[in-house]
């Protein structure tokens, strides 16, 4: 158990988490590794191209079936799917009734206590979007994830929600173990994307660990609810996913403490790079129109 | 006497001074601002009032929950009230207060039933409006002459965002029958009080707006508001007014029920005894049916004929001459009381510390057997409370805002008054001090103590309390 290494990923809602973690994970396995995914969202999408399908028994789902969670099985749960990689999703409610955040941690307590980290090398924790609640900082928290690996781009927003998530870690860093692992950019072709990932990176006090090109490739394997490593093992982009596994393997017990920074900083490093020009404040809420 | 009641001032403030020393610096700050000596012609008490209480002080608040809950609706008899969340809400209020009400049990009078949804982790997850829509149906198949039902939301209810509201809306659109949603999550608010407010918030719009009553309104009707039947007090209310000519159509809310919340937009005027859980309502019912109000204290003779004579000014001659008639029928009983129990307890000194109005309201009671009140002070009381009590309490008088029980026991300790009127928490801790007590919240398993027959009651159980033997053997034997 003690050299099990616990990671997830986070980042902005859209930003391919889920593709990022999926293809980085398969090319883990590669190396050998054994693998535990557990998808830490409602839409129960996180493991569908190691599962070539979209889990439909959910811990949760299967939960509310049973009548409560203690009547369930690990086996119930826990699928296998491309190069033995374990799945599971939590599930949840659909949206706008009950607590998903809940849910997440009713999820992480029941793997725990039946046992389902028991022979892996790796747990990763995919989680959605932003940290809206408590049950989303779940796997942060004392014992679980020790790494946390932030997907962004080069927009403004992705930025905004890595520095937000960063906070997250910096609350819960001191009080558990929980570290930065670092960034990941997921390439959206934006201006000087990788010198401001690269920047924000060292702002938080960590580094940008692999910057991933856009390429069409995923678009192809995700259509066949394929990781690119098994659609394409040959293609320049599954290296790039075995590139940034190897990192991430590498990168144990490298993790940091983020420095989040305030919006104002955040907006400066925007003008720093040209992004934004400081004599545009008078741009500011004015219409094009206008 | 000036010079004993600066000496008592000195004391007083000199009391506050030491309870102060003890806390932190912003703590004291703080809890300065809820005590003080009463000064005479002062308006109000000099205090702040419901404000949030301090981390980390045993305060004796409860929840807006337990305001809606265990006050407003609970006592309504037929209706069934469902403690919606997880069951420990449910399971510790269940008959906590004693709120009488007659009829048969499962026909015409649920208030000693407990009914819970039970929360489950799942239901927390997905959400728990299929559950309590399952809940509505099994209460009406169960309970088929319930004429309704409530929802009193624990705080999983807030915080997950269930539709209670379009719940009960569907649910009382197939049963035929009235559904109160009722959100009292206790994380609301700073004690019990803004539970009241939202309880009778949800009166006015679930029950009186949608109300279609056929009720024929007479000239002397009145409805008693804000009388929960503890031990009995609205029954020992309600005979004397009715003795007096007047009709009482409904009572709010101890042995009530929706009928009669549904015809009270038809009284003729609103008798409002526990103003800070009820105020609310009755404000309501003057600006939108036009029905005056009137505040009375049916606690001790001299305040119920005060009282008497208030009500009956609203009315005609005939109800005047009925309250005089009714304040004479009872002299010679009051007069007997009088003189049996008030030379077994004149001159004795009593500290309350009670809910919204009683450390008022029975101030008067206990002067009418010669007794003294040199400390008071509520666990949820405005300033609107504090101002009332302005016209109740003596120059010098300890008040103490939401105290708390470390204040509360050295106040006692120190002040050493003959009797000690609070709740269940206290009451151990000042009987182990060897001070006598009496429950004030729920009349220590008697009453009533409202209105002439509660009078005799009320005097019996302080004279049982303080004069009993059991004092005299509370010095150990090797101290001599």
């Amino acid at each position: 158990m003690s050299d099990l290494r616990q990671i997830a990923f986070y980042g902005k809602g859209g930003i391919g988490k889920s593709t990022t973690s999926q293809n980085t994970l398969a090319a883990l396995a590669e190396l050998g590794q054994k693998i535990l995914i557990v998808g830490c969202d409602p839409k129960a999408d996180s493991t569908r191209l190691i599962l070539h399908a979209k889990a439909q028994d959910t811990v949760l789902s299967l939960a509310a079936e049973a009548g409560s969670v203690e009547d369930l099985e690990l086996a119930d749960v826990l699928k296998t799917g491309y190069r033995d990689i374990k799945c599971v999703e939590s599930g949840g409610p659909e949206p706008g009734v009950g607590c998903a955040g809940r849910g997440v941690i009713t999820a992480i307590n029941f793997l725990e206590e039946e046992g389902a980290y028991d022979g892996v090398d790796y747990v990763s924790y995919d989680v959605l979007g932003d940290v809206v609640c408590g049950g989303f900082a779940m796997p942060i928290r004392e014992n679980k994830a020790q790494e946390i690996y932030i997907v962004m781009s080069g927009e403004m927003m992705a930025m905004y929600a890595a520095n937000n998530i960063s906070k997250g870690i910096l609350k819960y860093a001191n009080a558990g173990g929980v570290r930065l692992g670092g960034l990941i950019c997921n390439e959206r072709q934006t201006d000087k994307e990788y010198e401001l990932a690269d920047a924000l990176a060292k702002r938080l006090g960590t580094s940008l660990i692999h910057f991933v090109p856009r390429d069409n490739v995923v678009q192809h394997a995700e259509l066949r609810r394929m990781t690119v490593l098994e659609y394409d093992p040959e293609s320049k982009q599954a290296d790039e996913y075995r590139s940034l596994a190897r990192k991430i393997h590498d990168n144990k017990g490298k993790g940091v403490i983020p420095t989040p920074i305030t919006m104002d900083e955040l907006e400066d490093l925007l003008l720093e790079f040209g992004i934004m020009k400081k004599e545009d404040e008078s741009i500011i809420g004015k219409a094009k129109a206008a | 006497m000036s010079a004993i009641i600066d000496d008592t001032k000195a004391r007083n403030a000199a009391l506050i001074g030491e309870v102060l020393e003890v806390y932190p610096e912003k703590a004291a700050k703080k809890r300065a601002r809820h005590l003080n000596v009463y000064e005479e012609g002062k308006p109000d008490c000099g205090v702040k009032s419901n404000i949030k209480s301090i981390p980390g002080v045993m305060t004796i608040r409860g929840c807006a929950y337990a305001g809606s809950k265990g006050v407003v609706w609970g006592p309504v008899k037929d209706l069934v009230h469902i403690s919606h969340g997880p069951v420990g809400c449910g399971q510790y209020s269940w008959g906590t207060r004693r709120n009488y009400a007659s009829g048969t049990g499962g026909v015409d009078n649920f208030t000693v039933m407990q009914v819970t949804s039970d929360f489950q982790e799942k239901d927390i997850v997905f959400g728990g409006d299929k559950k309590l829509d399952k809940v509505i149906d099994e209460i009406n198949a169960l309970f088929p002459l319930a004429n309704g039902i409530t929802i009193q939301s624990e705080c999983p209810i807030g915080l997950i965002g269930d539709d209670i509201e379009a719940v009960a809306k569907k649910k009382a659109k197939e049963i035929g029958k009235t559904i109160v949603p009722v959100r009292c999550e206790g994380f609301r608010g700073v004690s019990q009080s803004l539970g009241h407010h939202i309880g009778n918030d949800c009166i006015r719009d679930w029950v009186l707006d949608k109300a279609q009553s056929t009720f024929e309104p007479g000239p002397y009707d009145v409805a008693i508001i804000g009388d929960y039947n503890i031990g009995g007090d609205a029954w020992s209310s309600r005979i004397l007014l009715e003795e007096m000519g007047l009709r009482v159509i409904a009572q709010w809310s101890g042995d009530g029920t929706l009928k009669e919340m549904e015809k009270t937009p038809k009284a003729r005027l609103n008798l409002l005894h526990c103003y800070r859980s009820m105020n609310y309502i009755s404000r309501h019912m003057e600006e939108k049916y036009g029905i005056p109000w009137v505040e009375y204290n049916f606690f001790g003779p001299s305040k119920i004929a005060e009282s008497l004579r208030e009500i009956a000014s609203h009315f005609d001659d005939t109800i005047k001459e009925g309250a005089e008639r009714v304040i004479a029928r009872y002299q010679a009983m009051t007069d007997a009381v009088i003189a049996r129990y008030r030379p077994r307890l004149a001159g004795k000194k009593v500290m309350l510390y009670v809910g919204g109005l009683r450390p008022r309201h029975v101030v008067g009671a206990y002067e009418d057997l010669g007794m003294e009140v040199v400390g008071t002070g509520y666990e949820f009381g405005h300033g609107d409370d504090y101002q009332r009590t302005s016209h109740y309490v003596k120059d010098g008088t300890l008040i103490y805002d939401d105290v708390t029980s470390f204040e509360l026991e050295h106040f006692v300790d120190k002040i050493r008054p003959d009797l000690v009127g609070s709740g269940v928490k206290e009451k151990y801790i000042f009987q182990k001090m060897g001070v006598p007590f009496r429950q004030m919240h729920s009349w220590d398993y008697s009453g009533p103590y409202h209105g002439y027959d509660g009078f005799a009651i009320f005097a019996r159980d302080m004279d049982m309390a303080i004069n009993s033997p059991v004092w005299g053997m509370t010095r150990a034997p090797w101290k001599k």
